[in-house]
């Protein structure tokens, strides 16, 4: 399995788990929408790499790619 | 214990606080009747073009008490004699509060902010053309007992992006009233009004139907409120169910903290012991897994989307805007531009103000005669708003600017593009925005580092962000560009090596706060990074009235603060200046006034300029025997090395509490005022012939200006900022070292800039 910072721009991929923890990083990124089972898209990835931009839920999120990373997916619709 | 019962009358709506019904204690007959309704949205669905749309000019600005977040309330007129007072909270993604700031979200409306109404109905306004997300927020606004309507705001974009929401639909499924709106537009306020008007009306409000939470999770959610009433006293107030929520599911959030220091360890084990009974999985994500499912259940037949996804044609300009040359390319040359433009577009106006209150002086002077009245008038009060006020129009292009990349969606593309910039020194791209409103006025810019959950990042943002040079600090760079640097241009004059000087000074600002902010992270601030996730709104046409507003506020605001700290100011140094003016100066100067009008020899030119001389003599005289002079004098030999002679120390000096202040303060030191003709060349002009005292070499070389203004954008010179801060940290040590570290360093820096530009010779 994949985690989110390491796909491609355009590629399509559900969630399927994020690493928990007491922080306020796992809990915004739940609140975001990257549940178990959303569905995402890699848009682009800012000029110097870091952060990238997503599509999930309609919208354009931006995270940076070490909070990516927790984000575990599965590649494809 | 019976949980049953208890979930029914706990989420039934029991409002927080009891308390009769807001319809039956305020609507007394024959009288207008006001209500309290919370405005709480998502940030970026145009919470506060709604707000303004509905409360007009009718607006409020303060303070919450103990915090400092911008407490904005306006008025609302309902019907003939019905009222709503709306407060406008600022823009969150979820009642999960993570700090103080956000959680005075939740605090006013649960009806526990000290000062604050208790709120009778809540708007929620939700962006149409991105319902999912937006009804996070919603399923946690339904819960709190108060009636809910809801505002689906942006209609149009949706429309066009082909998302269609039946709002009859909605309702029916929320229980709440729905109505479409386009805030800008102004379309749907009418129903909106009256769909507030019946909800504030109605005894009790409609239910909505209820996440599916685990029961375990509401069992101990219930519990644990009961837990906290028993410690009513300890707490000092009465937990509501919502409150409870937040603590038991936010595991080191600002709700449990706030609980947990009031009641101990013994309490902190009992609630892990909860989590760990409520849900196998974490409750985080448990919670959202509900409302997530909640509002695909909500939006359930009321919802339609295009079949193929719908893009934005003006999202595609991303490809550049955020391009890895290109989109960093056009962010550079935007900046160029707005400081370009503020100094070129402004001139006229400023010229045409500067000359106004010349004429104003020349007028309040012309009927009173000589003495400390028309000199107190003329130089300290008329001549101190002037030379505020002159910098207005280039304050209102630079917040023009601000509101415009803000309403157009690319402040977020600037945070998106900074973000690993800002990342090397330890902050994230959200500093960046507080950073770049910096350059407008620190005072708003140190109040929106609020937005920066993390503590230690607000902190080192707060004080790298006065290194921003300010609006206050144009003036300053206005009349040493204006007067020292040459008029040379570059490129077929498109390139002015004015703007160039200007653009120097704005980026050593930047390039000062980067090491500074390293070094804050690396020792006093050091820390984990904090999350940093933020929506990428579509780009949008800008909404002008929205921006008119924005220029309209702050310019009010710098004018008002002008007004009062800046006029107090500047009639201090006045008094300074012009005290204990001894009459034996003016006998001696009247003497050799009469001696060389009673010369007949003299030719008529000649005898102008020597009385010109004459008189610019006597106020030097006057100043070097002031309390001003004898200031400037004793702390010459500290800034002389910075090529700056006593005058100019105590000019500086005087600007202390507000560097603006300098401008007035160089007029009345050096009689700017009274020179010959009027307006900003003249000025100029004079400050060029100044001399040394007693010495017939110019005073302000182009090394001197230099390093009056690299000393300008690095000092912190700003009594609001510094009290601002004080009260953001609620101590006097970060003031005090945000005040200590950048004087150093602006004496450190104007020092060597001196140095530098009199061994290159310029």
């Amino acid at each position: 399995m994949k985690n989110l910072a390491q796909l491609k721009p355009g590629q399509h991929a559900t969630v399927k788990h994020v690493t928990e923890d007491s922080s306020a990083l796992y809990q915004r990124l739940l609140e975001m929408g990257l549940y178990e089972g959303a569905e995402v898209r890699v848009v682009r990835f800012a000029p110097l790499g870091d952060p990238m931009e997503i599509l999930v839920h309609g919208y354009n999120l931006s995270l940076r790619k070490a909070e990516a990373a927790r984000v575990q997916v599965e590649v494809g619709r | 214990m019976n949980v049953a019962a208890l979930l029914e009358t706990a989420f039934a709506g029991e409002a927080p606080a009891a308390g009769a019904s807001a319809g039956e204690t305020r609507a007394a007959p024959n009288q207008a009747a006001v209500y309290t309704v919370a405005v709480i949205g998502n940030p970026n669905t145009g919470k506060s073009t709604l707000f303004n749309a509905l409360t007009g000019l009718r607006q409020r600005v303060g303070n919450y008490a103990g915090v400092t977040v911008e407490r904005k309330t306006g008025r609302a007129q309902l019907d003939r004699d019905t009222w709503a007072e709306l407060v406008d909270l600022p823009g969150t993604y979820s009642l999960a509060a993570r700090s103080p700031d956000e959680m005075i979200v939740v605090d006013v409306l649960l009806g526990q902010q000290a000062g604050s109404q208790r709120v009778d109905a809540i708007l929620a306004i939700v962006d149409a053309s991105n319902p999912e997300r937006n009804f996070y927020l919603l399923s946690q606004l339904c819960e709190l007992g108060l009636p809910v309507v809801v505002a689906l705001n942006m209609t149009d974009v949706a429309e066009r992006k082909g998302v269609r929401i039946d709002t009859a639909r909605l309702s029916a499924a929320l229980g709440t009233p729905v109505v479409a709106v386009t805030a800008h537009k102004g379309t749907g306020l009418e129903r909106l009004r009256a769909a507030l008007l019946q909800a504030l009306q109605q005894k009790c409000p409609p239910g909505s139907p209820r996440p599916d939470f685990p029961a375990a999770l509401l069992a101990e959610a219930a519990a644990l409120q009961v837990e906290l009433l028993s410690h009513a006293g300890l707490l000092g107030r009465r937990v509501s169910l919502p409150e409870a929520f937040r603590v038991l599911v936010d595991q080191g959030g600002h709700a449990e903290r706030r609980v947990g220091s009031a009641l101990g360890s013994g309490f902190l084990q009992g609630l892990e012991a909860r989590r760990r009974n409520a849900s196998r999985i974490p409750l985080p994500a448990e919670e959202v897994r509900a409302r997530y499912a909640w509002a695909k259940r909500m939006l359930a037949g009321a919802l339609t989307r295009p079949e193929q996804p719908w893009r934005n044609p003006a999202d595609s300009l991303d490809k550049v805007l955020t391009h890895r040359f290109f989109g960093t390319l056009i962010f550079a040359a935007f900046m160029l531009l707005i400081f370009q433009s503020i100094f070129c577009w402004a001139r006229p106006v400023m010229d045409l103000i500067s000359s106004l209150f010349d004429a104003l002086a020349a007028g309040v002077g012309g009927l009173l005669a000589d003495g400390a009245l028309k000199s107190l008038l003329c130089r300290g009060v008329i001549g101190g708003i002037g030379g505020i006020l002159v910098f207005l129009p280039q304050i209102c292009i630079l917040f023009f600017f601000i509101a415009l990349l803000e309403d157009c969606g690319y402040m977020a593309r600037a945070a998106f593009l900074m973000d690993r910039l800002m990342a090397c020194v330890g902050l994230s791209g959200k500093s960046f925005i507080p950073m770049l409103s910096g350059f407008a006025c620190a005072v708003p810019a140190v109040m929106a580092t609020r937005t920066i959950a993390n503590r230690r990042d607000r902190l080192a943002t707060m004080l790298i962000t006065p290194l921003m040079s300010c609006s206050a600090r144009l003036p300053v760079y206005a009349i040493m560009i204006g007067a020292f640097i040459p008029e040379t241009t570059y490129a077929g004059g498109w390139l002015s090596l004015r703007g160039v000087t200007l653009f120097a000074l704005y980026s050593l600002g930047v390039l000062v706060a980067v090491p500074v902010a390293w070094l804050l992270k690396k020792t006093l601030l050091r820390g984990e990074t904090p999350p940093f996730l933020f929506e990428l709104p579509s780009y949008k046409l800008p909404d002008w009235k929205g921006v008119a507003w924005r220029v309209y506020d702050r310019g009010k605001a710098f004018v008002l603060r002008a007004g009062t700290i800046i006029l107090a100011v500047s009639i201090v140094v006045w008094a300074l200046s012009y005290f204990p003016h001894p009459p034996e100066v003016a006998a001696r100067h009247a003497a050799a006034r009469a001696e060389l009008e009673r010369d007949a020899a003299l030719p008529e030119a000649q005898r102008a300029e020597k009385l010109a001389a004459l008189k610019q003599a006597e106020a030097g005289e006057y100043l070097r025997q002031s309390c001003f002079g004898r200031m400037g004098r004793a702390v010459e030999p500290v800034f002389k090395p910075l090529g700056w002679d006593w005058r100019i120390s105590m000019a500086v000096l005087a600007s202390f509490p507000a560097r603006e202040v300098i401008v007035a303060t160089l007029g009345t030191v050096f009689n700017l005022g009274e020179a010959p003709g009027h307006g900003a060349e003249d000025q100029y002009k004079a400050l060029r012939n100044v001399t040394w005292t007693g010495a017939n070499r110019l005073l302000f070389t182009v090394p001197v200006a230099l390093s009056i203004m690299v000393f300008f954008a690095l000092c912190s010179q700003c009594a609001a900022t510094l009290a601002v801060i004080k009260r953001e940290t609620n101590s006097w040590r970060w003031p005090l070292f945000s005040f200590s570290y950048m004087t150093v360093l602006a004496y450190l820096g104007a020092l060597a800039t001196y140095m530098a530009a009199v061994w290159l010779g310029a």
